[in-house]
């Protein structure tokens, strides 16, 4: 298995700003690898410098065996790279668009047209439709196909689902997955946690620092700590209720339900109980399997929010 | 039985001869946090656009706050309160600057914004950013602050649009918790969002496929129904049936 990004002691800063701090990584071959944080934690500015857009103060970065600084121009011709804000022409129609990359890498849409198939026949029928007339799903097929039309050896894609519905968002992820056949490979870049499982490889950043690097089965169960989920019609009062025990040691709300871990990994004595005396008396505990949200949470309390 | 602040009997809105709602019907009551799904395209927008007051039925019975869709958009417009994840504030305008302005907005006098600044100030614990521009706010703090303000004329109902989305997972629950005690005062959130595990948070959710409601219930009981264990699931299912 080759590598195809490798990365070493990457920082950026604006101004006073530190975008990103002694980040290192590495991406293999036909990997689909997952940079997972907030807005702002660093992940657009990692993935300029992956492109070779933008310069690293310091540290290195090799892409598919090349120095970004010195062999950009071949660099670009290997990499498709989609940024999070919508950049295609919007006064031109969708296949003009398409064709207009296609020219620009030197080739045609006939010639990749495989590769794109699975996506752009969702938006064909509305070929001659301007591209700023599109919805937000369709926006997305035609600005990863356009990514894709020169069939680069890496692809990088900065937030591709942001704004997307369930539906599409999973048909995204889902081609995503078959582009392994064709040897490509894939870096994305997503705020939602909840996207995690759908990568080979994930690492998480906050605040321009790397919390974890590793598969997301590996990276969720990093999380030791035994985790309940405790509910009640009044979940609000219920947060407030475990707080106030001397046992509870973190205690957030996750969907319906409420995730608490507590001293030595067990439930308190007569939790029930106090929980009543607290005004709760609906509470249902059962045992629970951690994901990469309560990973996530676990390691950014032990940063940065520790003041908070 | 809680109050309904929002009911909604066979509400059709038609452009032409496109049907965006096609008899919806749903209440939402006073305090609950309800969530309105649905795909691109699926009627969401035109729905809440009649529900806050920017556009009137079709046909069919809207009431919010009390007030007729038809009739009283006016009133309702006074009587609910909106944030969106973007634009919300304005960035080259203080922390004290913004509230004043959308005190002024709703409608607020003078002593009723002093006092309620001071309010917010202080349970945010905003005190030490009082005076600082927006665009120096880091993200998470202005979508508390977005909220805040959505809320400063204490409206019957405040809209949400995709709340949480892009923040981290510790300040979206600091977030969620602001909006739990909101709603134990009793203001009613309405939120829309795509992200599935946003929905999970919310008492009662709706999806929307094609202008229909065609599932509503709390999450649990829609996981149950659809014998699946994430909303994103049930989502799927119903937008995409026959699939998977």
């Amino acid at each position: 298995m080759s590598v195809v990004v490798q990365a070493s002691g990457l920082s950026k800063k604006f101004g006073q700003t530190a975008a990103l701090e002694d980040i290192s990584f590495s991406v293999n071959e036909s990997e689909i690898f997952g940079f997972i944080g907030p807005d702002g934690a660093g992940k657009t500015t990692l993935f300029r410098i992956i492109t070779t857009l933008l310069l690293p103060d310091s540290g290195e970065i090799k892409v598919l065996g090349l120095d970004g600084t010195r062999n950009f121009k071949e660099l670009r011709m290997e990499i498709g790279y989609m940024p999070g804000r919508f950049s295609l022409y919007q006064d031109l129609s969708v296949e003009e668009n398409l064709e207009f990359y296609a020219t620009v890498f030197g080739t045609t849409i006939e010639e990749n047209y495989y590769l794109i198939k699975d996506i752009y026949s969702h938006i064909e029928p509305f070929k001659k439709r301007l591209a700023g007339k599109l919805s937000g799903g369709m926006k997305q097929k035609l600005a990863l196909s356009c990514a894709l039309i020169h069939k680069p050896k890496l692809l990088v894609l900065d937030e591709p689902t942001t704004g997307v519905d369930a539906v599409s968002r999973s048909e995204f992820w889902d081609m995503l997955s078959r582009l392994r056949e064709y040897n490509i490979t894939v870096i994305v870049s997503t705020p939602y946690m909840d996207e995690a499982m759908r990568c080979d490889r994930i690492a998480l950043i906050q605040n321009g620092k790397l919390l974890a690097v590793d598969t997301p089965t590996v990276v969720k169960n990093e999380f030791r700590r035994k985790l309940f989920s405790i509910r009640s019609a009044e979940k609000h009062k219920l947060i407030i209720a475990l707080r106030s025990l001397d046992e509870t040691i973190s205690s957030f709300p996750f969907g319906e339900s409420v995730h608490v871990t507590f001293k030595n990994d067990r439930l308190p004595d007569n939790l029930d109980l106090s929980l009543r005396e607290r005004g709760i008396s609906d509470a249902s505990i059962t045992e629970t399997e951690s994901g990469i949200e309560d990973r996530f949470l676990e390691l950014i309390q032990t940063t940065e929010h520790q003041t908070a | 039985m809680k109050e309904k602040v929002i009911e909604v009997e066979n509400l059709v809105k038609r452009f032409g001869h496109f049907t965006a709602n096609d008899r919806l019907s749903f209440d939402v009551y006073e305090g609950e946090i309800f969530g309105f799904l649905g795909a691109n395209g699926a009627g969401k927008t035109t729905a809440i656009r009649i529900l806050s007051g920017l556009s009137s039925p079709t046909s069919g019975k809207v009431k919010v706050a009390g007030f007729d869709a038809g009739t009283q958009a006016e009133m309702i417009k006074r009587n609910i309160g909106y944030m969106c994840q973007k634009f919300s504030l304005y960035e080259d305008l203080t922390v004290r600057e913004n509230i004043a302005l959308y005190g002024g907005i709703y409608g607020l006098s003078r002593s009723e914004i002093t006092e309620r600044t001071a309010q917010l100030l202080d349970r945010l614990r905003f005190r030490e950013y009082e005076n600082k521009l927006i665009s120096d706010l880091p993200l998470g703090l202005k979508q508390k602050l977005s909220f805040a303000v959505a809320v400063l004329h204490e409206p019957r109902i405040v809209f949400l649009d995709e709340p949480t989305g892009g923040v981290d997972p510790i300040t979206r629950r600091q977030f969620w918790e602001m909006i739990y005690e909101t709603a134990e005062r009793g203001i009613t959130i309405f939120v829309t969002t795509h992200y599935m595990d946003e929905a999970e948070y919310c008492d009662r959710i709706s999806i929307m496929n094609d202008g229909r409601i065609v599932a509503l219930d709390t999450p649990s009981n829609l996981k149950k129904q659809y014998n699946v264990s994430s909303v994103e699931e049930v989502f799927i299912k119903i937008a995409r049936p026959g699939v998977g």
